[in-house]
């Protein structure tokens, strides 16, 4: 607070008495309702960390739900034991990590073409990346589903159960806002900088892999974050289009198989969500600049 | 490489090339782009329009039916509740998600400086975690016999609540759930827009005597009036499409009273197997969204052209 104080007297001193009185209240009311905001916020989370600390025996106790009398990781131990959670795990992280390379290898060299190649219907294209946005993929599970099954009649290929599947189809979520972010970035870097690498014989892959790749990191960098998170919190494409245990993601797998009716499993449910968060928590954590780069561009640069 | 010769020959060779260089250029372009059209055109655009070709099939999907399913939802009681529901879901969500952005980002840019990154990372957590596992922990805190806030209230002495047991408490619950989950992204977006007004703005309005509320008026909410139709843009089609809250929560119920859009699309027709009445009811999603888009892309362009 006495830091806060002293910065407040420099910038302030020229000010009058009663507007460094009005400028300390609305401090300390900012501080308030911080606080008042950061616990409805962490409120979920914390509770899931206290269940998830508990013992099935406890959490059917009529106890304080708030507190953890005999904390125990035996939650986090059958899950990490679990053949089945491991599944999940490591099908999320196939499909995030090759979704993130298939996003990046289609929408960095489109973006490079619509923000500075110039061809026939490019305006028209890079609006209509930013329209693909508005088809959700709630309205696009049902006719999928039924061409999925219209390449199993004809082909002979089953699309439907399989967790490659989603591969395929994630980077229809991803691929249209990178691009769209990449587009931003692209246009932000300035025409000196090609024309300068044209002029020493660039040619255009060398112009984007030396200069606009290396220029454009921090919002490749957000971009690859946004496809990771996407395609690792998806929930309704993995509900649709998987149905046995082997083939599910994680949010759809701790979704159809932990929740078993009336067993008090909500221990090892909110241990399974909690370890299942950990891969986006902890890129938030250490990359949280890039991270919200990468919400952000996507606006203010429209 | 052309460009230093091309200096002392006659115009006309160097407009030719310029026309190679183009032709090749746009060649070249169109290439690095075809996987983009591919994807757009093969999985958002085909199956749209495959959406509305089937939505017009009768059950078994093999004979043509015009508008029947479309007018068969029009009886159909559900139907009137899904659109009502969708409608007071996003519309509410989406309010209450930009008023908590907004005050909050104020909250936050009222903060020195060296504070914000801190307040500022806890406030984003809600956005971070995946939306199907953190409604798991809602679900778990609104459950009906172990509620951690009814056990709260009971403390308190307030009378506990049936959360999702009863249909206008599920209505409520599932706009709160949203609300917690979306407006961390207003949060993000208004900050970042406020760091953008110039401060000199907001000293020269207190010169003029301008109090808080007509800072905010005048200067703030002018400034920052592409970033709010944008996020509200943003987060109203996404809200308004929203699958995994509703699908957790209440997978529709008490009585079909919290169905929205998604949900009920994915009831009848993944889970009921009626794939064109499905596709019909998912269709819906897409007027109301193109209207709100064009009102407010019209609005942002309109905005452009004054400045």
């Amino acid at each position: 607070m006495s830091a806060v104080l002293k910065e407040e007297t420099v910038y302030q001193a020229s000010k009058s008495g009663s507007m460094r009185n009005d400028r300390r209240r609305a401090l300390g009311w900012s501080y308030f309702f911080l606080v008042l905001f950061v616990i409805f916020f962490l409120t979920p989370p914390i509770y899931m960390f206290i269940t998830s600390l508990k013992s099935s025996a406890e959490v059917g106790a009529v106890t304080n739900p708030w507190w953890v009398y005999h904390p125990t990781l035996e939650n986090y131990q059958a899950l990490i034991l679990s053949g089945e959670y491991r599944t999940f795990f490591y099908n999320s992280a196939v499909v995030s990590v090759v979704v993130v390379i298939v996003t990046m290898l289609i929408s960095v060299p489109a973006a490079f073409a619509l923000a500075r190649m110039k061809f026939w219907g490019s305006a028209t294209l890079a609006m209509g990346v930013f329209l693909t946005y508005l088809i959700p993929e709630t309205l696009l599970f049902i006719p999928l589903f039924k061409i999925f099954a219209w390449v199993n009649d004809t082909f002979d290929i089953q699309l439907i159960n399989h967790w490659w599947v989603l591969i395929v189809i994630y980077p229809t979520l991803t691929v249209p806002f990178c691009t769209w972010i990449m587009i931003g970035y692209f246009a932000s870097i300035p025409k000196e900088l090609d024309e300068a690498a044209l002029i020493d014989g660039a040619g255009y892959f060398q112009m984007l892999t030396k200069i606009f790749i290396p220029v454009a990191l921090p919002g490749i960098i957000a971009a690859t974050i946004f496809a990771f998170t996407v395609s690792w919190a998806d929930f309704l494409y993995p509900l649709a289009f998987t149905t046995s245990a082997d083939q599910m993601l994680l949010p759809a797998g701790i979704y159809s198989t932990l929740i078993k009716g009336d067993v008090y499993a909500w221990g090892q449910i909110m241990a399974a969500c909690l370890l299942g968060a950990l891969p986006p928590l902890l890129i938030y954590a250490f990359l949280m600049d890039y991270y919200i780069a990468g919400l952000t561009a996507g606006a203010t640069k429209g | 490489m052309a460009a230093v010769p091309a200096a002392v020959p006659a115009a006309a060779s160097r407009r030719g090339g310029l026309r190679r260089l183009a032709r090749r250029k746009s060649t070249v372009a169109f290439l690095m782009a075809l996987p983009l059209i591919l994807l757009v055109l093969g999985l958002v655009v085909y199956p749209a329009l495959y959406s509305i070709h089937l939505a017009m099939l009768n059950k078994s999907l093999e004979r043509f039916v015009g508008f029947a399913n479309f007018s068969f939802l029009f009886t159909r009681e559900t139907f009137w509740l899904v659109v009502k529901q969708s409608c007071i879901f996003a519309i509410s969500a989406v309010v209450f998600k930009a008023l908590i952005g907004f005050c909050v980002a104020h909250f936050v840019h009222n903060v020195p400086a060296k504070g914000q990154r801190k307040w500022r990372g806890m406030l984003l957590i809600p956005w971070v975690i995946p939306p199907a596992m953190s409604t798991l922990g809602w679900f778990w805190l609104f459950d009906p016999s172990y509620s951690a806030f009814n056990w709260i209230f009971v403390r308190l002495g307030i009378p506990s609540v049936t959360w999702l047991g009863d249909p206008d408490w599920a209505r409520f619950s599932v706009i709160l759930v949203n609300v917690w989950y979306g407006a961390p992204f207003f949060l993000i977006m208004y900050l970042a827009a406020l760091k953008s007004v110039p401060e000199q703005l907001y000293e020269a309005a207190a010169i003029d005597g301008a109090n808080w509320w007509q800072k905010i008026w005048y200067v703030t909410l002018p400034m920052m009036r592409n970033i709010i139709s944008i996020t509200v843009l943003f987060s109203l089609i996404v809200t308004f499409a929203n699958f995994d809250i509703v699908r957790i929560l209440t997978a529709g119920g008490p009585i079909d009273k919290t169905h929205v859009f998604a949900t009920w699309a994915f009831l009848v027709g993944i889970q009921g197997g009626d794939i064109s009445l499905g596709a019909a009811v998912s269709l819906f999603m897409f007027p109301i969204l193109a209207v709100a888009a064009y009102f407010i892309l019209r609005d942002i362009s309109r905005r452009g052209n004054e400045a």
